[in-house]
């Protein structure tokens, strides 16, 4: 009898521990926005890892990256391996160590960045850093990524145990939180979310003077980082201005980039300047009024944008490298059977995504 | 440090691991260094306010006890050269001594509490009086924060003091383990205020580790986080809304109102003291209920005899009784009996010590007219159903519904609709606007709207208000349950599956729907503004 027991209180024990872990791992899975229709943006940072070759480019930055610039069409046209690292309002200390992040699993011979996230020096809003940092995998990069973007009423443990955050969720659970609740869907083609819809730029607004043009000194401090961390790595930082209309981009943030890239000899390419270079017109090449560009947009950018990765960078032409190909014909094809469905879905009065 | 913060319940878990890891003799320092660290938390600069009301009650209390030492061995000494009256005199004239230094403590404690919580308020009333007299003149507010719990903590050692003095507790030599009485973390926040003889042999006394006192403790401790969390913090922002917007919320929404804050207060309160006991209890100490199913008092003084019951017996014992054997008041006895005649005049000591401790009462909840009112509410009520005893008296005499359940039902719901409807004082920001809401409420033809999808405006979506109904049933059950026997030795007699998903089903309810986190606003417990 007292054998019995002795060996029922640890069983138990057990049995009760495995039964709590697993209850919390359940429920938290079930409870974590899935962002496989309508706002996807927050399952971009985490379709990186489902990634299973390396790429020559990788860019990091807000929409302004991810939706204006074609990776298949840098492939097709340029053989360019590339991936987006985008996440919606992306701030720079993100993007810096999404790119140390992305050191982990690879070293690209180029790191791209767009600029405009430089006007942001403090943590903005809580359901964009979430949708930013929740996809990471856990390194000390996401950690110190949290404790940058951290806005006050944030806590760490929530991002620990995001049931925590989102337990309140059990309120607007629907089938996408059963059916995603092991696996993902590609919400991007290579971190590029398409739209083929077109909304022209019209009345774009005078923009608004602001009381001082200076980026604050925490931006700067990590576009000092993100450039070390290339030098460090060998890595090529590129700094790009997207051609997006809005939000507006002063000439005194032009100037005072334009100035750290002489200064640090570091490319710099405003897309905005001459659009005219490259085709780009915002009557017809934008979905949402100059915010974003369409796919014949961000065709556009990246066919022109290629040429000077491989002719001015000398990034490699993989076309040649049969599993890699492999890759992206498969990639290509999910972008264009995308692309079909969308047209179809607008010649059907519907919008182009759901 | 919120107990509904993680970094409280971070705290615990490793005070608690320490408590019973460190050598059991430490446990007690280990308790007063977790308290005091606590207590930081709260505002470094409010140590200061608990340390002041710790230090003066223990010296006076200590001089006290020193002087009734002395006192004895004096008398024992010259027991045979002192006549009976020499002794009557002497003991007098050293009580006499001895009872201004317990003046002295309790001016210094109570004194600081006063002037923190109260200065804004008499400011405020003494402009008001400025601009009756149309005088320009007006004093400025002072920029003064109410130090967490102070008036837990300088009621709990004013208490302790009075008790010193009356001989019915032998002063604390080591300040230390007086400071551990004073600051000891669970009963800060909110209380309950506990007596020296109640709580301070539990707090010093050594406690290994027992499996079910801690189980016991933690599943209490969850118990209040269910109560507090799932039902009270959802409720809160309803109840904010309606009050805080009386163009909109009035008539049948200040019913609404009434009935949420009912429903929020206890469920705040009573889980913050379920928090506190529940600690205690993991901690292996001993700390007095403050509440005895309130909401099943047939009466109002019955509803004072199970609410708050800590507060009710400190202000019965420290207030209402030396008031009503005070020379004032017996001089004030003998002038209305002789004046007024036997009837009336017996009363007015006893309507005039009821009077004063309620106005203690109210204005010890809050520095605003609101609380007074509310107090003194509640002692009309009381004198009038005492009043009324003889009509009861009569009235069951000739009809019989006593000890029928629907009558007893009937004196329930008419108990917490006056509770309530007192309550109101303590939700709107004035007492014109609480009449004028009582008014409306009266009043009100747009019981309709209750029903019309508005509630549905109130922040709270139809799951919200399942969730808060589903948890108020869960809870009069365990009160029903909790009559006979406690429901967590009933559920300990469960096999060990069936108790498994009881707790942990509960802690998923908490973790679940709990009202925590980013998109609620994590309200701090209602009482420890007191």
């Amino acid at each position: 009898m007292k054998k019995r027991r002795s060996i029922k209180v640890p069983v138990y024990g057990l049995i009760s521990i495995v039964l709590i872990v697993a209850g919390l791992w359940l429920l938290q899975r079930l409870l974590m926005p899935k962002y496989m229709h309508g706002i996807v943006e927050g399952a971009m940072t985490a379709e990186f890892y489902q990634e299973t070759m390396n790429h020559d480019v990788v860019f990091v930055g807000d929409c302004e990256l991810y939706e204006n610039i074609s990776t298949v069409t840098l492939w097709r046209e340029y053989g360019i391996s590339s991936y987006i690292r985008g996440s919606a309002q992306q701030l720079i200390w993100q993007s810096y160590y999404l790119m140390e992040d992305t050191l982990r699993y690879e070293k690209p011979q180029v790191f791209v960045f767009n600029v405009l996230s430089l006007k942001y020096d403090t943590p903005q809003k809580e359901t964009y850093n979430r949708m930013t940092l929740d996809g990471m995998r856990w390194s000390l990069s996401k950690v110190d990524a949290i404790k940058a973007s951290m806005l006050p009423e944030e806590n760490f443990a929530d991002y620990v145990f995001p049931i925590l955050r989102y337990h309140s969720r059990w309120q607007e659970l629907d089938a996408d939180d059963v059916n995603y609740l092991f696996h993902r869907d590609k919400v991007t083609h290579s971190g590029y979310y398409m739209r083929v819809d077109v909304r022209p730029a019209e009345n774009i607004p005078d923009p608004r003077p602001l009381g001082d043009y200076e980026f604050g000194e925490n931006a700067w401090r990590y576009l000092d980082k993100m450039r070390i961390l290339c030098e460090e790595n060998g890595v090529q930082l590129i700094l790009v201005k997207a051609p997006s209309l809005m939000p507006h981009w002063y000439d005194e943030w032009e100037a005072q980039v334009d100035a750290y890239a002489a200064k640090y000899n570091l490319p710099y390419y405003n897309f905005l300047e001459e659009p005219d270079a490259y085709g780009l017109d915002f009557a017809t090449d934008t979905y949402d009024a100059g915010l974003h560009l369409n796919l014949a947009g961000a065709e556009k950018l990246a066919g022109y944008f290629g040429g000077i990765l491989s002719e001015d960078f000398a990034v490699p032409d993989r076309r040649g490298d049969a599993a890699v190909a492999a890759i992206w014909e498969e990639k290509a094809a999910a972008y264009d059977a995308e692309r079909a469905q969308q047209e179809a879905r607008l010649a059907a009065g519907l919008p182009a995504k759901e | 440090m919120l107990f509904t913060s993680y970094a409280f319940i971070a705290f615990l878990a490793v005070l608690i691991l320490l408590y019973y890891l460190v050598p059991k003799k430490w446990q007690w320092e280990l308790l007063l260094l977790g308290s005091y660290v606590f207590y930081y938390f709260s505002g470094w600069t409010n140590l200061f306010y608990l340390l002041a009301a710790t230090v003066t009650t223990y010296l006076t209390a200590l001089a006290i006890g020193k002087r009734q030492a002395a006192d004895k061995a004096y008398l024992a000494a010259h027991k045979a050269e002192m006549s009976r009256e020499e002794r009557k005199e002497w003991k007098a004239a050293e009580k006499t001594k001895q009872r201004r230094l317990m003046a002295l403590g309790i001016l210094l404690s109570v004194g600081m509490l006063a002037v923190v919580k109260y200065t804004n308020f008499t400011i405020a009333n003494i402009n008001g009086v400025l601009s009756v007299f149309h005088s320009d003149k007006q004093l400025s507010f002072l920029d003064i924060m109410l130090p967490m719990g102070i008036s837990f903590y300088v009621f709990q050692s004013a208490g302790y003091l009075i008790d010193v003095y009356r001989g019915k507790t032998e002063a604390e030599k080591n300040i230390f383990r007086y400071a551990l009485f004073v600051s000891f973390f669970p009963q800060l926040v909110q209380g309950p205020i506990s007596r020296f003889d109640d709580l301070a042999e539990g707090l010093y006394r050594e406690h290994p580790f027992e499996k079910k006192t801690v189980a016991f403790g933690l599943q209490r401790v969850l118990w209040g986080y269910f109560k507090k969390m799932v039902i009270a913090d959802r409720l809160l922002g309803a109840v904010t809304t309606i009050i805080g917007d009386t163009e909109t919320y009035s008539g049948a929404f200040v019913f609404a109102g009434m009935v949420f804050y009912a429903v929020e207060l206890y469920c705040d309160f009573t889980g913050g003291i379920d928090i506190t006991i529940g600690i205690a209890q993991a901690l292996g100490i001993g700390v007095k209920e403050n509440f005895d199913r309130p909401y099943f008092s047939k009466n109002l003084k019955e509803f004072w005899n199970r609410w708050h019951i800590t507060m009710g017996s400190w202000f019965t014992d420290y207030i209402f009784y030396p008031v009503s054997v005070s020379k004032f008041m017996l001089n004030t006895s003998r002038w209305s009996r002789k004046h007024l005649g036997d009837a009336v005049g017996k009363r007015v000591p006893v309507y005039l010590s009821c009077f004063i401790v309620w106005f203690a009462t109210g204005i010890w909840h809050g520095a605003s007219w609101n609380f007074i009112v509310w107090g003194l509410g509640n002692c009309v009520v009381l004198l009038i159903s005492q009043e009324l005893e003889p009509f009861y008296r009569r009235f069951h005499a000739h009809i019989k519904v006593e000890g029928r359940r629907w009558w007893d039902a009937f004196r329930v719901g008419r108990t917490l609709l006056i509770v309530s409807t007192l309550r109101l004082f303590d939700c709107y920001r004035d007492v014109p606007l609480t009449i004028r809401m009582f008014g409306s409420m009266v009043s009100a033809r747009n019981w309709g709207e209750l029903a019309n999808g508005s509630l549905l405006e109130l922040g709270l979506s139809v799951a919200d208000y399942a969730v808060v109904i589903a948890g108020a049933v869960l809870i009069l059950i365990v009160s029903l349950l909790q009559r006979r026997k406690s429901v967590r030795e009933r559920i300990a007699g469960l096999a060990y599956p069936l108790r498994f998903v009881i707790w942990y089903g509960l802690f998923l309810i908490v973790l679940i729907f709990g009202a925590y986190g980013i998109g609620f606003d994590a309200s701090q417990f209602i009482y420890n503004q007191f």
